[in-house]
């Protein structure tokens, strides 16, 4: 029992992470091709640095995942507190279905009606019309985990707060605020990444001079799979794989209390 | 004038009364108790008092002050809460000194109240600690020196001995009454627990579906009792089911017997109900009174708790010290005095 | 539970106006609009549709525009065996993939769930993390693998189990293989919480009565994670239906996904109304799971956790 448990994990992750190590180990193959190992090199990553597209490409996308990431992150709580704590307010069902769609829509509808509304609002698109349609579709997912995190709070505190003299606002800074402090991160990650990997909606809400890593990665793509794209889609890897861990780790020391 | 009055006070949930024309004052430097089982509306009155529910209809005062409309934050009244509520990203000290800090109050007025408070609890080195490092009764300490910083005339209690563990519950009740004769505060503690009410309380309230069933001293409420009730719920008791008798004076006729009464103002042929408190039932090998058969005994260390059956399918509880004296199937005699008990009429 | 109405503070309304006003403007207006586009046609003009309705108008100007609207569009789709056909082949390919992708994570999840408490969270950890990493990638990762010339065939030939390269690349099995590789972490990460919720005690019982470990699994693992396998389920077979990337680098040019031709009309042809009609359309055909998946997450709201 206990081998046929170890195998199914390998399998698991066999699968799982089996694509992206041979990505990786591609990127250091001499050889262009596939198949055939030409030595360890790092020329594709060296060639990186010249390519002025994709650097750039990179540098529109982080900041653009930071940006929305931020503004996600703080209408999902606004929208998380509404949603937690106001209870049966006048269209909170809209309201609700309406913050909670983009996490079943099809990104290329969604991708659709923000063009389509940017035109016809007779808004230029590019850097700024991205950020919108980021933090547009990122924060569906913020209000989930925020509103996840707010109701797992034990209330008393906040009273107890209060009780002391805090009003209901100072109480939720000094309260509610800390106590949600791992959440509010992971709700940042997550808005970030999302951001940082979206290629269709990208595609659909951004302009001339606002190229995103994934719409380039993508151009390049469809012209065949060049080793560049290995380099700079390993790194991509590995900058995410880097902020993952180290969130992992700073997230996991704090307190399990909460008695 | 009483510190805190409450008249009147109604409060529902939906369909649910949680609260039926409930009144009371509690004196300034008072230990009171809020006493009932759960459900009975004791910790929505509490909770009314706090500012975190407000009355359907009614007045609570305090002070004179009518508080109707003031949110918590800004009532001189703080909760100690079940749980404690410590916040767990505040060590010690920060936690004690949250409402001080809420009050604007200077460093050096922060940093010397709470080196009192920390005395007064006893928990004087510890300021640093976090929250996770400390036990269960240090933690109850610790909730209890936050509520009483900011100096309230008032600290409302909820179940404050009911997550510690027997030992440590006896030893915190003595340190607890002693800390609010010491501080004049008063305390409001919510209980259902009975020894704690009456060990703790100054006096009582004892409540049942929203309303207040009775209101006094705890030897009040032990051996006068209002209702039957009361009488079953504060303390253990024998209630007899039976009728009174007028025959050369009053008698309660139960299903094994006459028993004289002192002082009974029903009339004949009433149906009553007599309140037996176990240690007011003599156990005898012989003489005159009850004839019963010892059902069971249970050892208690200083009482030994007798079962004496009297009746068909009828048996008393007794307690009485050195009761090991006795075995099981031995003939006994149970002597009741006429003054003892409470005798309750029908439907009360 | 029902929530209780109530009426809003001022504050309170301050704090719900940011998200709301957000939303109506970059969410709800434009779906509405959309709506309105599908029922226009196409043009010439910027926007490529006609008619667009300006302040300038007039309300008479504004509802004489009004009545050129129309459900052309639709008639046309009705019509049109490209659309059907993406639309039944999307359906298709997302249901393959959901039922493969629950084939692979249930047990999966289950060997998780059980094992040593303290390994579990380690474990889910490093099965989602994958999640967190660009979805482009990890789908073009397989056009090196799936390709003719790719590893896969290289080093089946290698073993000698084939003679000549599976065409895998560029069909619809390869966009499968896609759908099911990235949306892993999103069907295990519903069956390992219902999974691990389940208390022990529940099979310990059940095989105190007599039952064989084939019976606990079929008789009470099983019947109780189905909450957590609808989730799975829902949460990938809806955006599956929809997708783009996958089809786009993986398919053949016979693979027609809906979300690759809406893709299309819209860039390609600038037929705007035609591809929001089929966006409505596509999200007509979405209601259903979502109406269930809704209720399903209600459920397991009222459920004590």
């Amino acid at each position: 029992m206990r081998f046929a448990r170890s195998l199914v994990l390998l399998l698991g992750f066999a699968f799982l992470y089996g694509p992206i190590l041979i990505l990786a180990a591609m990127s250091f193959n001499a050889s262009k091709l596939v198949t055939v190992w030409g030595g360890f090199s790092t020329k594709w990553y060296v060639a990186l640095l010249d390519d002025a597209a994709t650097l750039n490409a990179a540098k529109i996308s982080l900041s653009v995942a930071a940006l929305s990431a931020a503004i996600a992150t703080l209408l999902g709580l606004a929208a998380a507190v509404a949603l937690a704590r106001f209870g049966g307010f006048r269209t909170r069902g809209l309201f609700f279905g309406a913050v909670h769609a983009p996490l079943v829509l099809p990104e290329v509808v969604l991708g659709l009606a923000l063009l389509s509304a940017f035109v016809a609002f007779g808004f230029e698109r590019g850097f700024v019309t991205l950020v919108i349609a980021h933090a547009t579709f990122t924060m569906c997912f913020t209000s989930v985990v925020l509103l996840a995190a707010l109701r797992g709070l034990d209330p008393s505190q906040e009273e107890a707060a209060m009780d002391l003299g805090a009003t209901p606002m100072r109480a939720f800074a000094l309260v509610v605020l800390p106590a949600i402090a791992p959440s509010l991160a992971s709700a940042f990650l997550l808005a970030f990444t999302l951001s940082l990997d979206d290629l269709v909606i990208a595609s659909f809400t951004t302009g001339p001079g606002a190229t995103t890593l994934p719409m380039r990665i993508y151009s390049q793509v469809r012209l065949g799979v060049t080793p560049e794209v290995n380099a700079i889609s390993t790194l991509l890897l590995a900058f995410v794989g880097i902020i993952l861990a180290i969130s992992a780790l700073a997230l996991n020391r704090p307190a399990r209390d909460l008695a | 004038m009483p510190l805190l009055s409450v008249e009147h006070a109604s409060k529902r949930f939906g369909a649910v009364v949680a609260l039926d024309d409930v009144s009371l004052t509690v004196d300034s430097g008072e230990f009171f108790a809020l006493l009932g089982p759960s459900g009975c509306g004791k910790t929505t009155l509490m909770r009314l008092v706090a500012g975190f529910e407000t009355p359907d209809s009614g007045r609570v005062t305090l002070a004179g002050q009518d508080l109707a409309g003031a949110p918590p934050h800004r009532r001189p009244v703080n909760m100690m809460f079940q749980s404690y509520a410590l916040f767990p990203h505040l060590n010690v000290f920060d936690n004690i000194a949250f409402g001080l800090r809420r009050q604007g109050a200077s460093r050096v007025a922060i940093q010397s109240r709470v080196a009192e408070l920390l005395d007064i609890v006893q928990m004087q080195n510890l300021g640093a600690r976090r929250i996770e490092q400390l036990s269960g009764g240090q933690r109850q300490r610790v909730a209890l020196a936050r509520a009483l910083a900011p100096g309230p005339s008032l600290l409302l209690l909820d179940e404050p001995l009911a997550a510690l563990d027997r030992k440590l519950r006896e030893e915190t009740q003595f340190q607890l009454k002693d800390i609010q004769r010491r501080l004049k505060t008063s305390f409001v503690i919510v209980t259902h627990d009975q020894d704690e009410a009456l060990a703790l309380a100054d006096r009582i309230a004892v409540m049942r579906a929203g309303k207040i069933e009775q209101i006094g001293s705890p030897p009040e409420i032990y051996e006068r009792p209002a209702s039957r009730f009361v009488a079953g719920f504060v303390g253990a008791t024998n209630m007899i089911e039976g009728f009174v008798a007028r025959d050369d004076g009053g008698w309660f006729v139960a299903p094994f017997g006459r028993l004289k009464r002192a002082d009974c103002a029903l009339r004949d042929g009433a149906r009553a109900a007599l309140s037996l408190r176990p240690e007011q039932i003599v156990v005898a090998r012989d003489g005159e009174g009850v004839p019963g058969v010892v059902e069971d005994i249970a050892f208690r260390g200083e009482t030994t708790q007798l079962r004496i059956g009297v009746a068909a399918r009828q048996a008393l509880r007794v307690s009485c010290t050195n009761g090991n004296r006795f075995s099981l199937g031995e003939p006994v005699r149970l002597m009741i005095a006429p003054d003892a008990g409470v005798l309750f009429a029908e439907a009360e | 539970m029902s929530v209780p109405r109530k009426k809003l503070s001022g504050g309170q309304r301050a704090v719900l106006a940011a998200p709301y006003l957000w939303i109506v403007v970059f969410f709800l207006a434009p779906m509405a609009l959309i709506a309105k586009i599908s029922l226009s046609h196409p043009a010439e003009t910027r926007p490529p549709y006609e008619p667009t309705f300006s302040i300038d108008d007039g309300l008479a100007g504004v509802l004489a525009k009004a009545r050129t609207l129309g459900f052309d569009a639709y008639r046309a789709l009705a019509d049109d065996r490209l659309y059907l056909d993406s639309y039944l082949t999307s359906l298709l390919i997302a249901g393959v993939s959901t039922a493969i992708m629950l084939m692979i994570a249930y047990p999966f999840a289950l060997t998780m769930a059980r094992a040593p408490r303290r390994l579990r969270s380690l474990l889910i950890g490093l099965a989602v993390a994958p999640f967190w990493t660009s979805f482009l990638i990890r789908v073009y990762a397989w056009i090196a693998l799936l390709k003719d010339e790719g590893l896969i065939n290289h080093a089946l030939m290698a073993l000698h189990i084939i003679d000549a390269p599976l065409s895998i690349y560029a069909t619809n099995g390869a966009v499968v293989i896609g759908i099911v590789y990235s949306y892993l972490p999103f069907m295990l990460l519903p069956l390992y919480s219902a999974l691990e919720r389940q208390d022990p005690a529940l099979r310990e019982a059940a095989a105190d009565l007599g039952a064989s470990p084939l019976q606990v699994f079929w008789r009470v693992t099983l019947p109780l994670s189905r909450p957590g396998v609808i989730a799975g389920c829902l949460l990938v077979f809806i955006p599956a239906v929809g997708e783009f990337v996958i089809p786009d680098l993986l398919g053949g040019s016979e693979t027609l996904m809906i979300g690759r031709t809406l893709w299309n009309d819209f860039f390609a042809n600038r037929d705007w109304p035609a591809a929001s009609a089929a966006a409505i359309i596509l999200l007509a055909l979405l209601i259903g799971p979502l109406l269930v998946a809704e209720r399903a997450r209600l459920r397991a709201e009222e459920e004590p956790s």
